[in-house]
């Protein structure tokens, strides 16, 4: 892209992006429908304001400290750095996060926001399910009423989540047009925003979508990266050699990353997700084995095939499940800033077994595909090294599916 | 700039007469059949569809008919081809190509809008890129003579009307109501005020569309705009009936409209 050369001569201004007009370099703006242009205005100004008062942030330490359960914890996975034979692994515990997953971090920034905002109604759209659980979770506590739109092919994948959301008093609304995965829901929660503009506010899950949401989203996820930053140093004295998350939009890789993007000598390292294989066609690896292009408001790069239509991603991992990537990803990978890798839906599978074994912590498929790269890293780096991974949702959603996948009837 | 989208629009205004503008998608059933036969059938601009995968501002009717369009192999050179295959016969009634930004994205604005003036198309409605993010399109089709065409909807007050009005050409398409398209349609007479609006802004013609469906509608819209536009209802019609069920109701609305007083 054009704009990527003045990107690399300036290397110390990284994490200083995105641009006022909503650009990381060239990707990310405002590409919506004229309707939703107002809305995404009035939110900018909203979250703007809102950053700067002390009692929005107030309400949002408390929340993050009493009903999420910040901070947690940083872990050193003994087990799995002896089964790795190589650099010490430390995970980074979102999964201990009230909901089960990085998710709830965000959810609580934008509830709280679309309440001081006066906005009586909140949607959202899931993949997994762990977005819209967090989404309904938050949506509950301050009792405003909320709509998931969900794929058709999710919500039979992923049936406990949808119990969990009706619990939680939510409308789950399953998404049957296009091929009725993630992308389809976001379609959908687009269409239902552009229909009721007034009164709602689009919690979205990623840190994708038009300006300002990849900020947003990121400014909200990154006391992950701020929580394990400070819980290196002082445990360690040290920084980690590399700090790797897994990638579907990329909301708790950006969130991990974006506190490390100045500090030149840690690796930043994605894991997308390889599906059967990049070279099967069937993934969901945006950056290995995508094109820049735009989608749901945002230019970054996408699926898609020689007529710039939107090719569907596959993924073990119904929260890997989408044809694109944040913006911000994209710049960082152009600006070589951080490294995409991939890992296949076999390895995921692989290291859900290990680590559970290992470590008697059950990942989400998600987090699980970070880990196949982490033992390839660990090796490379040797006993020296050390290894910050974000251990971003639990699996204990993904049971059912693996069981099936094993052949195990429960 | 004078193209074929002026020279309507003069024509329609010397005569007084509201005009009807007809939606298909290119690639769904025998579309260069009725392509070719919507001047006859009343339409005074034709809006081609360009199917994409993701249309999120579409309502049922308009993606079904895309994802249609799509399996049965249709591509953005198919609706140059169809555009080009019309023009062989047509030189008056303008084309306004519509769709999304990623497969116009892909294939390059500059080759886009030179294929696009190739083919005979005047004009271009792309759903999701607003006017802040237009500028290298809108460069790109200015130098080949293609109006970009903006939407003005009911949540454009009067500071950001200026922004969409501003090199903006050859008509506004002011969406009637907020929702996708095919849902219900705004009320006429707030409709008429927000036309007015958008007329005194731009200087313009203002085509109305989305959720119309009827002739009583069409008529309604039509003596207050200068244009109506009616979409997924001809694709409905085109679907379960093919090109004679989709003329046949393009003849009703178009002479609704057209008989409207103003």
């Amino acid at each position: 892209m054009s704009d990527t050369a003045s990107v690399d001569t300036r290397p110390n201004a990284l994490s200083a992006w995105p641009d006022q007009r909503g650009r990381f370099g060239d990707y990310g703006g405002r590409f919506v429908a004229e309707t939703l242009m107002p809305n995404i205005l009035e939110l900018e100004e909203a979250y703007e304001n809102a950053k700067r008062d002390v009692e929005y942030q107030r309400e949002m330490d408390e929340f993050l400290r009493d009903y999420v359960g910040k901070p947690s914890p940083i872990y050193f996975a003994e087990r799995l750095t002896e089964n790795f034979g190589g650099a010490k692994i430390w995970f980074k515990r979102d999964e201990l996060n009230h909901t089960g997953s990085h998710k709830i971090n965000n959810c609580l920034g934008q509830v709280l926001l679309a309440k001081r905002m006066g906005k009586t109604r909140i949607i959202a759209e899931t993949g997994a399910g762990q977005h819209g659980v967090a989404t309904a979770t938050v949506a509950a506590r301050f009792g405003i009423p909320c709509t998931v739109f969900m794929g058709a092919t999710d919500v039979e994948r992923q049936a406990p989540n949808v119990f969990r959301m009706k619990l939680l008093g939510a409308e789950v609304v399953p998404v049957t047009s296009g091929t009725g995965t993630l992308k389809d829901a976001m379609n959908e929660a687009l269409r239902d925003w552009v229909t009721n503009v007034k009164d709602t506010f689009y919690v979205i899950g990623t840190v994708a979508g038009p300006h300002p949401y990849p900020a947003m989203v990121r400014d909200f996820q990154s006391i992950i990266g701020r929580e394990a930053r400070a819980q290196m140093l002082e445990r360690l004295g040290r920084l980690p050699d590399a700090a790797v998350a897994c990638i579907g939009g990329g909301s708790n890789a950006m969130g991990l990353f974006h506190p490390f993007i100045e500090d030149e000598d840690v690796r930043l390292i994605g894991v997308e997700a390889a599906g059967h294989g990049i070279e099967t066609g069937k993934h969901a690896a945006s950056l290995k084995g995508g094109e820049p292009g735009i989608l749901h408001g945002n230019k970054t790069y996408l699926l898609q095939d020689k007529d710039g239509q939107i090719i569907d991603a596959h993924s073990i991992s119904a929260g890997l499940d989408y044809p694109g990537i944040g913006p911000e990803h994209a710049f960082l990978h152009d600006a070589k800033r951080a490294e995409y890798v991939s890992a296949t839906d076999e390895e995921a599978m692989e290291m859900f077994q290990l680590c559970t074994k290992l470590e008697g912590i059950i990942p989400a498929l998600e987090p699980a595909h970070a880990l196949a790269r982490v033992r390839d890293l660990a090796k490379e780096l040797g006993p020296e090294g050390v290894i910050l991974m974000n251990m971003c949702g639990r699996g204990d959603k993904d049971v059912p599916q693996v069981a099936e996948m094993l052949g195990v009837k429960l | 700039m004078t193209n074929r989208l002026t020279t309507r629009f003069n024509e329609l205004d010397a005569y007084g007469r509201p005009g009807f503008v007809a939606y298909m998608m290119a690639g769904d059933g025998d579309s260069q059949g009725l392509l070719n036969a919507l001047p006859d059938a009343g339409a005074d601009v034709i809006e081609l569809g360009m199917p994409f995968t993701d249309p999120m501002a579409d309502g049922a009717s308009i993606q079904a008919s895309a994802l249609r369009a799509l399996e049965a192999g249709m591509t953005l050179k198919g609706v140059f081809d169809q555009a080009a295959t019309f023009r062989e016969h047509n030189q008056e009634t303008p084309i306004v190509l519509m769709g999304y930004a990623n497969p116009i994205h892909h294939m390059g604005f500059e080759n886009f809008a030179r294929r696009a003036e190739k083919a005979g198309v005047d004009g271009l409605i792309c759903v999701d890129i607003p006017p802040e993010e237009d500028e290298e399109l809108r460069t790109a089709l200015d130098a080949h003579g293609i109006a970009l065409i903006r939407l003005a909807t009911p949540t454009t007050d009067d500071k950001r009307l200026a922004t969409v009005v501003e090199n903006t050409s050859g008509f506004v398409y002011y969406v009637s109501t907020t929702g996708v398209t095919g849902a219900a349609s705004g009320v006429a007479t707030e409709v008429g005020d927000a036309v007015d609006r958008v007329k005194s802004a731009s200087g313009l013609p203002v085509a109305v569309g989305f959720g119309v469906r009827t002739p009583e509608q069409a008529k309604a819209i039509a003596e207050r705009a200068d244009a109506v536009v009616v979409g997924s209802a001809i694709v409905d019609a085109m679907h379960e009936g093919g090109v004679a069920a989709a003329v046949e109701l393009v003849q009703t609305l178009s002479a609704a409209a057209h008989g409207a007083k103003r």
